[in-house]
């Protein structure tokens, strides 16, 4: 198989299966009534999500990036602001990685 | 949640705005994504099809990350679901907002479904918000910024001098780090919080190179905080 016809192949798979986690989710969501089990999960899945998220890659990382963690954390807690915070984040872990 | 979902302008411009600071958060994270794409040896078109198609980065940077000529197609398309298996547990979670939108829409809208406008749209409608427009506004602009800076991280790949752990990549893991912060709802997040990292910390260690610890932490964390609330008896 040629190589740009594989490489097309192989975004058209990725993008199929991406829109069907997408829009599949929703899809079974909105036909098949979901427990009361379910439904008291799903409220949890959001702070879920990103923690499971957060917390492995701050593992894999630099040190100084647990740093710029709290600091996005803290600055956000008072300014309820998130490019400060992002900005607060990285300036601090940037920082710990240079003096510490 | 009560009222019926509405659509206003003035909402989806709010949006808009504020998906300033999440586009600049994840500027960086689709730069290295538009890179390390020319680093494997796609095309131009290649980079803009998988970023505007696929569009998202984890996914594409896990199948990247195994990328052979010929391509991958199983493989990268497994890597994929994998990653994003989150988005569909995430779609339900709009259901109440996206029932205001008509079918053709509502659909469209999730296939441009990222974490960090769907964080802030879920914390809008956990306190009482009924305008879709929310999630529209901070989702399409998002998608818009995303194919500038892979674009750009492409047809820079070739100049450039930025060593894959630079501290300016750290912004993209900020964005969800602050994200926590108005996600969390009091005490009865803490176990349930918990619960997903350590899973998610486990599974990692135990699969490495693949990311079904997204949505196994998940999952467990969510299913902790349910039988928690399940009253006895």
């Amino acid at each position: 198989m040629g190589d740009q016809l594989s490489i097309l192949l192989a975004i058209a798979a990725m993008a199929a299966v991406t829109i069907a986690c997408r829009c599949g989710g929703y899809f079974l969501f909105a036909r098949v009534e979901p427990s009361p089990l379910v439904r008291r999960a799903l409220a949890y899945l959001p702070g879920c999500i990103f923690a499971a998220y957060v917390v492995p890659a701050l593992i894999a990382g630099p040190p100084g990036n647990w740093i710029g963690a709290a600091a996005t954390m803290l600055t956000m807690w008072r300014t309820r602001n998130l490019g400060v915070s992002i900005a607060a984040g990285v300036a601090c872990g940037w920082g710990a990685r240079v003096w510490l | 949640m009560s009222g019926t979902i509405i659509f206003t302008k003035e909402v989806f411009w709010r949006g808009v705005r504020r998906s300033a600071p999440l586009a600049a958060g994840l500027a960086p994270f689709g730069f290295v994504t538009g890179l390390i794409t020319e680093r494997h040896g796609l095309s131009l078109a290649d980079c803009a099809l998988m970023n505007g198609l696929v569009y998202a980065g984890s996914g594409e940077l896990v199948a990247l990350a195994n990328w052979m000529h010929p391509a991958p197609i199983l493989a990268a398309a497994f890597g994929a679901f994998v990653v994003n298996l989150r988005f569909a547990l995430m779609g339900p979670v709009l259901a109440p907002w996206l029932t205001g939108l008509r079918p053709i829409w509502r659909y469209l809208s999730l296939t441009i479904l990222v974490d960090h406008a769907w964080a802030i749209s879920v914390t809008d409608m956990r306190k009482g918000g009924r305008d879709v427009a929310l999630y529209v506004g901070l989702s399409v602009p998002l998608w818009f910024g995303w194919m500038a800076a892979a674009m750009a991280g492409f047809l820079s790949a070739k100049g450039l001098a930025l060593p894959p752990d630079h501290p300016l990549f750290f912004g993209a893991l900020a964005a969800f780090v602050a994200l926590l912060v108005p996600l969390w709802r009091g005490r009865a997040d803490l176990l349930p919080w918990l619960t997903a990292a350590g899973v998610a910390v486990a599974v990692a260690r135990l699969l490495p190179h693949s990311s079904w610890y997204i949505p196994a932490g998940a999952i467990c964390g969510c299913l902790t905080g349910a039988l928690m609330e399940k009253p006895r008896g």
